[in-house]
């Protein structure tokens, strides 16, 4: 990467975040926030305690425990080993200065949920979590990416990260978004274009009128989702939209900085005649309501659609994966994908679990109830989402539906807590993955947006939205 | 960290794409506070029923692949999500090498961090290696000359050179990093100064 000549947003988060070259030839790269949750963090802090090494700058982490927490009674965590591990974030933050987030504090919630709602993620930063779904912060123009244990203790020893740059991906997504068709779909459309590996090796930016046209939880979901096409980030330009999100929040710049900082963040976007490795351009009329039909986030077909026939891969892996897939999941190639029926409905996680998500849900399942052979839950990201959602009358809403209403957490998205399926249970989840015992052994995920699950929720069988008064 | 220079040994092969790391260890074990103790779980779901019993077919569970140091597999492997404790799995079962056509990103670096070495190779190179660890062929990893060498098969690969070193040397990244605290503090002095509202104290 040349420093002459026009460059991406990636390439002037790269250079300005440069802290030089070590002599085996790898670049070190400054890290602005941390973000550090009980999963993927005992180990690091373990091994800085073995070598005897402090916390290089502790006010740039910021910790929460989002994955292992229960969603109801959470004064009590059951499972020993869970309550061990959130007890040692504790033990461990303190023992070092870190600010963290309790399971009693309002602001506690998915790590990132909480990121954008407190002002923490900025345009133009460097954000590291060990997590594949940092790249949610990429919404804001933050380089923002998953890291595992061994570089979070190296992020804490040095606030840097050795790494060479990625290349530079662009899909751009033009048009009005057809009715019915969100942010959720775009993403899972891009997926199923470009494959789980089709980002492998770069950073993707978002760009185009219907990118730039969703709001702050729009792109969220859009960037989050981005490990699920392989890219470790997803960017999309700071504007005014940005600007607007961000103004006012706790970890926001202050009056003091604030015009300083916007005009920072205005010089972030990619120049025009920038360079791209890779260029991807859509037509956003060309997208449908998505979903899943396997076990990897690529199996993706518009709600209109049928699940397919492994006779029609190209080659024999895909087939033979088509197969596996059609198998655990227990489907027949032709059906009609609102033929198939649910078990549960799972409303949450980093992707779709934003006080946006909540009221859409909530706008589509009012007055109505639940249909009676499935069971539904709705995990807000964070407590200041739920609380904002309650102020707002949207768990009664819910509550009256049908549907469960929990604390906050990543719960079975992930499914490290209590909340998971049991074998063959199906689930129209709004979250990010659909792999394998994913949400528990056995249990079969479809993958779709807020809006879907509303609607599935009601019907029972995985339905589209715009068929749904 | 331990340094890995060569291999030799039985590889077991796994012809599955976009193999996650969900796969590699499921979430249940992700509540540990150790690196250690995971290879009993390594392939969880494809390796025990679910009473806990170990599925007799599975390829890790036949001899002599129990003792494999190798894995070959199929497209993408280690996709999904950023978990160290795959390849801490992995090598506390004893797999020292994965062999693919593509790796996700954040699996590959964390191999390094592990003294395991990830190797890509062609689509036509993998289906090779797949024939000759189904046939039970020994196969010769030799970092320092970059090769694979498995029955007839002799095969070249690529890794950057930095990475090979820390593997060769066995070193510790955190401890060459801060060699170059100096420039880190320096790169923090000029910022506080350009970009101020990064350092305030909430």
């Amino acid at each position: 990467m040349s420093n002459q000549g026009p460059k991406t947003l990636f390439d002037k988060i790269w250079s300005e975040h440069l802290v030089g070259q070590r002599e085996d030839g790898t670049n070190l790269l400054y890290i602005d926030r941390h973000l550090v949750h009980e999963v993927t963090s005992p180990q690091a802090f373990e091994g800085l305690k073995l070598s005897n090494r402090p916390v290089h700058r502790p006010e740039a982490t910021i910790a929460v425990a989002d994955h292992n927490v229960p969603t109801i009674n959470r004064q009590n965590i059951e499972d020993p080993q869970s309550k061990i591990q959130v007890e040692t974030l504790a033990k461990n933050t303190k023992e070092h200065g870190i600010q963290y987030f309790d399971l009693m504090d309002q602001r506690q919630g998915i790590v990132h949920i909480i990121g954008p709602e407190q002002g923490i993620t900025q345009p133009g930063m460097t954000i590291v979590c060990g997590d594949s779904h940092t790249s949610t912060h990429g919404a804001f123009g933050a380089l923002a990416f998953g890291i595992g244990t061994s570089e979070v203790e190296h992020v804490l020893a040095t606030q840097t990260i050795v790494q060479n740059p990625a290349k530079n991906m662009r899909i751009s997504v033009n048009g009005e978004l057809p009715f019915g068709v969100n942010s959720k779909d775009l993403i899972l459309y891009i997926i199923g274009k470009i494959g789980t590996a089709g980002g492998t090796g770069h950073v993707i930016e978002y760009a185009g009128s219907s990118i730039m046209g969703l709001s702050m939880e729009g792109r969220m979901t859009i960037c989050n989702m981005s490990i699920e096409a392989g890219a470790r980030a997803g960017l999309i330009s700071p504007d005014q939209t940005t600007f607007s999100y961000i103004k006012g929040r706790p970890y926001a710049p202050g009056t003091e900085h604030w015009d300083q900082a916007v005009e920072y963040w205005s010089s972030l976007p990619s120049d025009n005649d920038a360079n791209y490795d890779h260029e991807i351009v859509i037509d956003s009329s060309e997208i449908d309501p998505m979903v899943t039909w396997g076990t990897s986030p690529e199996d993706v077909v518009s709600v209109k659609g049928t699940v397919p026939n492994p006779s029609s891969a190209k080659t024999e892996n895909k087939k033979k994966s088509i197969e596996r897939s059609l198998e655990y999941m227990g489907l027949k190639p032709g059906t009609k994908i609102t033929d198939i029926k649910l078990d549960k409905i799972f409303i949450g996680s980093c992707t779709n679990g934003r006080i946006e998500d909540l009221r859409k849900v909530a706008s589509i399942v009012k007055d109505k109830k639940i249909a009676s052979h499935v069971q539904a839950m709705i995990v807000p990201g964070s407590g200041l989402v739920k609380k904002q959602a309650e102020e707002e009358g949207i768990d009664i809403i819910l509550k009256d539906a049908g549907f469960e209403w929990r604390e906050a957490g990543c719960s079975m998205c992930l499914g490290m807590n209590p909340d998971q399926l049991k074998p063959g249970e199906r689930c129209a989840s709004t979250s990010n993955r659909n792999f394998e015992g994913r949400q528990g052994r056995g249990g079969r995920t479809h993958l779709m947006s807020p809006e879907l699950a509303a609607a599935s929720a009601i019907t029972g069988n995985i339905s589209d939205i715009r068929d749904f008064t | 960290m331990d340094k890995f220079h060569s291999l030799k040994g039985i590889a077991a092969p796994l012809p599955i794409v976009n193999i996650d790391t969900d796969m590699i260890i499921p979430k249940q074990f992700l509540k540990t506070i150790k690196r250690t103790g995971l290879g009993v779980s390594l392939f969880y779901e494809m390796r025990y029923d679910n009473n806990g019993n170990l599925i007799k077919d599975f390829v890790l569970n036949t001899s002599p692949f129990d003792q494999s140091k190798i894995l070959v597999a199929g497209d993408n492997f280690g996709c999904g999500s950023s978990r160290e404790h795959a390849p801490w799995s992995l090598k506390d079962f004893g797999i020292r090498s994965v062999i693919s056509t593509s790796f996700a990103d954040i699996f590959y670096n964390n191999c390094f961090q592990n003294g395991i070495l990830p190797i890509v190779v062609s689509p036509e190179n993998l289906d090779q290696l797949m024939t000759a660890a189904k046939n039970q062929i020994e196969f010769t990893i030799d970092l320092p000359e970059q090769i694979i060498k498995a029955g007839n098969h002799s095969i070249n690969f690529e890794i950057e050179e930095f990475r090979k070193e820390r593997l060769l040397q066995g070193l510790d990244d955190i401890g060459i990093t801060l060699g170059y605290q100096d420039k880190i503090n320096a790169y923090e002095e000029d910022k506080k100064n350009k970009k101020p509202w990064l350092f305030k104290k909430n």
